[in-house]
This record gives structure tokens, C-alpha cells and sequence, in this order.
């Protein structure tokens, strides 16, 4: 089943230098296990492919039903130096939210999970 | 112990610090003004005025909260002095005199983080400052440096409570410690409590940026976030175990809830294992969230654990100049008409023979924050072209200003949005992230009244 991360998780984003970090939440705690099979690190560098010109790595926080992915080298140099509008990054985290994962038919009748419209 | 947090940066809320101090009891009220970005600004600002290179909002807080200060005991902790923190204890001294504060105001300045005038001595000595980022060495900019701070910790401010300040100003202190200091203070939590110390940190982090924990920026359910107009600020009860309670004033809006929080802990978070500051290294995979009633979210279990030998220095320094201008074109096919335009300028720039560092040309209103993402955008109703050049040719820039407002006559039709005139050049400050060892920087604290 083809599931929107929009419809299981929310996100916020910020930067540290040329690097931005999205955090991304499930809107359940029994969605996580979602997130943390689907949403690889692999994944979000494909999605962002040609957006950032770095490295993705990614962090499981479980205790907070949460990932945190850092998308280096996405902020057009970062800071003062970057002339995009989202130089701070503020706005990865709902770019990341328009990803679309396929999730087993079981599993997602398990969890419940909203299907893509 | 309560403390809550007044402001989340430097152009935030003016009368957040009042409402704080005047919604509930609180026993100490942190103001956070410092971004990475901001030590620069405040440097130029002492370069032309030597009495100034603090943030100027600070008086008018302090001013705005003295009664409370005065009368209830309430302990102002703020990094509001920049790169300035005496001329900032000065300015607060002389604006309170006249309220019945002569006397009655202890500042303990902190001071100590700032590099700047060491920086030759201590290249020589090998410490290259090398950027974290880029591993480049800071010689390679050093003649461009406009300023250099450590990230100092909690210590110094203990030491100034404990000298009797009621009011402590510093200059380039964490974020964290601001609110981590008083309860290390008040509660004695001893330099090797790494638990205590890292529940302090992430309390800190919580409300460092203002409401954007109790309700603003909330992506979770935003639309059913009550009253942002009148949004509460968040405060922390904290217990000696270092468990607490994010919560706001009764009857002011936003939200606390387990979403909001979570959303700012993972706000500009690295490494969720290691979150580092000069006092502790705290594990964010540790912290326990539980709803705890209407608004109050309880955080426990935080673990923590012994910090690095280094400190964190942030230096400014001159990156040349950059200019941004827009146009904006409208339907039918309004994004072509802006790629057009975008082919225009560049060419018109390439014809004037001006070269520069960098150019960026975004569509906003089609593809400028989510780029390819966004999907197809030639149906958009109206997209704003956005381009911006850098390099570090002031004269180039400033030529590329005047190549904006030509394009209404000889580029692409239906465009408009240009009543705001030229662009402005604006000089880049650029920012320079590096490690020091810890031993190299010495805090002090003056008490002042």
C-alpha cells in the first residue's frame, strides 16, 4: 500500500552551517516501526537527490518516536553565505513529508495506516 | 524551581519577558540573543561605536521586568551582552537608575569568551581553529576576522549567582547554560552529576527558542493551536532529581503537548547521542516525554555523560558582498515567463563582463523551497523570480542592482512587484565554526552594582 509520510509523521527542520536536519515524527508511537523500516537513509538520498549536494546520515530516536536525518551540504553554503530563501533549512522537514513509501498490504492493515489518496 | 524562558532571540517578542514575569510565578527568567549570526551584527556595531556591540532589547526587558526583579526576587539570566557584556551592564545600570533601582541591582558580567584580540598569539601558539565544516585553517581568513568567541558554560554563571547577582549578563554563552546555570546553583548539582547537568541542557533546549516549543512553528495539528496572538512562552519546573515540566501561564494560547516538544527537541539536533556542550554531553535518545495534564509535558530519565576537552569557537569574517532581487510574473504561464527572465539577466550580466562567486535564481511560488519535489508548476497563478548573486566585487554587485528594473520594459510581459526599488548590497559576514582547547579560555566574572 502506497502510504504519504505527510499522513504518518510530522517534521521540523533547522541548520548548523551548510547542513540541514530534519526530524521526523510519528503522528502514532506504533507508526515508528514504519519510519524506521521505510525511511532509510538511502531513501531520503534518493529523494533529495539534486536538492543537496552532500552526504545523508541518519539517526533513530525510538524514545521519541522520532528519526533525524542531517542533509549536509543543502543550504547553498549555509547561514549569511547562502542566497537561497530557505537558507536556514526551515521548510526540509514538510519537503521530506512529501515522500511516499510502500508499506506490505499486512503490515499496513496492521498499523492502521492512512492510504495515499 | 521555575524558570522561564523570555526570549528565543535576538528581535523576538519585545513584551514576552513582561508577560512572563507578570503570568505566573517564576523564580528566575532566561533571555537567549544570540545566534550564530548575531555576534557578527553586534561587532560591527562596536567597530562604530565602541559603547555598543550588545543587544540594545535587553534595557528595555530589563526595565519591563524590574518590578519583578526588585520586589520578588526574580533572577534575569541573559546572553545579551554580545560582544559587549560591560557596555551592556552599563547601559542596564544607567536605564534603572531612575526606576528606584540605584543600589538594589547586582549584574555579574560575564566575560572571557571573546578571542579577538588573542587570535595571532594563539595561531602561533598552533592552534589553527581549523573550520569544522571545511577543515581549512582560520589563516587562511584570519585578515578578515571580525570576531571570535567561545561557547563557554554553566560555571561562570553559577559563580556570578553565587557572588549575589541578581541579573547575570553574558557574551557568548551557550544557549543551554542560561537555563541549566540557575538550577546547578540552586540546587547544587555537582560538577560530575552528568544526569542532572544533561536534564538542565535539554530543559535548555527546550525553551531556548521561545514559544517555538509551546505552540509556534507546531506542524502537529496546526490549525487547532488556540490564540498564537497572545502565544505563551514556555517555563520549566524543575526538580533536584533534574526530572521536570514544560508548561506555560494559564491564559495565554499556544500548546504544550508531547508533539510540540518533540518537534522543538529535534530542532537543529546532530547527533541525537551525543548533544555536546561545555558542561556535559547529554544522550537526547534518553529523555522520557509524558502528558502531564493540559499543557504541562513531564521529561524524564535523561542521561548524561562526562564533556570533551574542547570548546566550541564561533568567528565572523568578511565573505564579500551579495545582493537578492526579485520580479514577479503572473498567469498565464507564469513560471516560463520567469525562467525567461532568469536567461535574460544571466545573459545580460555575462554581457557586462561581471563575474561572481555564486548566482542562485529560485521560482518562488513554484519551485523555490521543495525544488523538483514540488512537482509540475506551469499552471502556478503568479511565481516570483528570486536571483541573487555574491562575490567579492562590491562594484559587481552593486552593478548587478541596476539590471533588475530594466527587465519590466525588455524582458518577459506580465511582471510587476518591483515598487521596492533597487536591491541592496549587503556585506557577507560569514561564519567560521572551530574547536579550542578547553584550557586556552579563561571566564571571568565581574560583579557589579
Amino acid at each position: 500500500m502506497r502510504i504519504r509520510l505527510l499522513d504518518i509523521a510530522h517534521a521540523r527542520s533547522g541548520d548548523k552551517g551548510d547542513t540541514a536536519n530534519v526530524g521526523v515524527i510519528a503522528l502514532e508511537p506504533r507508526w515508528y516501526e514504519v519510519l524506521d523500516q521505510f525511511v532509510t537513509r538511502k531513501r531520503v538520498t534518493d529523494h533529495f537527490k539534486g536538492m543537496i549536494e552532500g552526504d545523508v546520515e541518519r539517526y533513530e530516536l525510538p524514545n521519541l518516536n522520532a528519526l533525524n536525518f542531517l542533509l549536509h551540504g543543502a543550504l547553498d553554503g549555509g547561514g549569511t553565505l547562502s542566497l537561497k530563501t530557505d537558507a536556514q533549512g526551515k521548510v526540509y522537514s514538510t519537503a521530506l513529508l512529501r515522500m511516499v513509501i510502500d508499506v506490505p498490504d499486512t503490515d499496513a492493515k496492521r498499523l492502521q495506516l492512512p492510504a495515499a489518496k | 524551581m521555575r524558570v522561564a524562558a523570555g526570549q528565543g532571540f535576538w528581535g523576538d517578542d519585545l513584551d514576552a519577558p513582561r508577560r512572563q514575569v507578570e503570568g505566573g510565578p517564576i523564580d528566575y527568567l532566561m533571555l537567549d540573543y544570540l545566534a550564530e549570526v548575531t555576534m557578527s551584527i553586534l561587532q560591527k556595531q562596536k567597530e562604530r561605536d565602541p559603547s555598543l556591540g550588545y543587544a540594545r532589547d535587553f534595557v528595555g526587558a530589563v526595565e519591563s521586568v524590574l518590578p519583578a526583579v526588585l520586589d520578588r526576587g526574580v533572577k534575569v539570566i541573559a546572553n545579551a551582552g554580545g560582544v559587549n557584556p560591560p557596555a551592556c551592564a552599563a547601559a542596564v545600570m544607567t536605564a534603572t537608575e531612575k526606576s528606584g533601582a540605584k543600589g538594589r541591582l547586582r549584574i555579574g558580567v560575564v566575560t572571557g569568551d571573546d578571542l579577538l584580540s588573542r587570535l595571532d598569539d594563539l595561531i602561533s601558539q598552533g592552534h589553527a581553529l581549523a573550520n569544522m565544516e571545511t577543515g581549512e585553517p582560520l589563516s587562511t581568513v584570519r585578515d578578515r576576522v571580525l570576531s571570535a568567541n567561545a561557547y563557554i558554560g554553566s560555571e561562570p554563571i553559577v559563580e556570578a549567582l553565587k557572588g549575589g547577582a541578581n541579573i547575570v549578563i553574558t557574551g557568548r554563552s551557550t544557549d543551554t547554560a542560561l537555563t541549566m546555570a540557575p538550577l546547578r546553583y540552586e540546587f547544587e548539582w555537582a560538577a560530575k552529576s552528568w544526569d542532572q547537568l544533561a536534564a538542565g541542557i535539554v530543559a535548555g533546549h527546550i525553551i531556548e527558542c521561545g514559544a517555538q516549543c509551546s505552540g509556534g512553528n507546531c506542524l502537529y495539528d496546526w490549525r487547532s493551536i488556540p490564540d498564537l496572538a497572545n502565544v505563551g512562552y514556555p517555563l520549566v519546573e524543575v526538580r533536584a532529581d533534574g526530572s521536570f515540566v514544560v508548561t506555560k501561564h494559564p491564559n495565554t494560547g499556544g500548546r504544550v503537548s508531547v508533539p510540540t516538544i518533540t518537534e522543538q527537541l529535534v530542532y537543529e539536533m546532530g547527533d541525537p547521542h551525543s548533544y555536546i556542550t561545555p558542561d556535559v554531553v547529554a544522550d537526547f535518545t534518553s529523555i522520557r516525554l509524558a502528558q502531564d495534564g493540559e499543557n504541562r509535558v513531564l521529561v524524564t530519565g535523561i542521561k548524561g555523560k562526562p564533556p570533551t576537552d574542547k570548546l566550541k569557537v564561533s568567528v565572523a569574517y568578511r565573505a564579500g558582498f551579495k545582493a537578492v532581487g526579485t520580479l514577479v510574473y503572473a498567469w498565464p504561464d507564469a513560471l516560463e515567463k520567469a525562467q525567461l527572465a532568469d536567461r535574460v539577466l544571466r545573459e545580460r550580466l555575462d554581457r557586462l563582463g561581471l563575474r561572481f562567486e555564486h548566482i542562485l535564481s529560485e521560482f518562488v511560488g513554484a519551485t523555490a523551497t521543495h525544488g523538483s519535489l514540488a512537482g509540475d508548476q506551469h499552471a502556478a497563478p503568479e511565481v516570483q523570480l528570486r536571483f541573487g548573486v555574491r562575490g567579492p566585487d562590491r562594484a559587481a554587485v552593486e552593478r548587478f542592482t541596476r539590471e533588475i528594473a530594466p527587465l519590466v520594459l525588455n524582458g518577459p510581459p506580465s511582471v510587476t512587484g518591483f515598487a521596492g526599488g533597487r536591491p541592496k548590497v549587503e556585506e557577507i559576514v560569514a561564519y567560521w565554526p572551530a574547536l579550542i582547547d578547553k584550557t586556552v579560555v579563561k571566564p571571568r566574572v565581574d560583579i557589579i552594582q
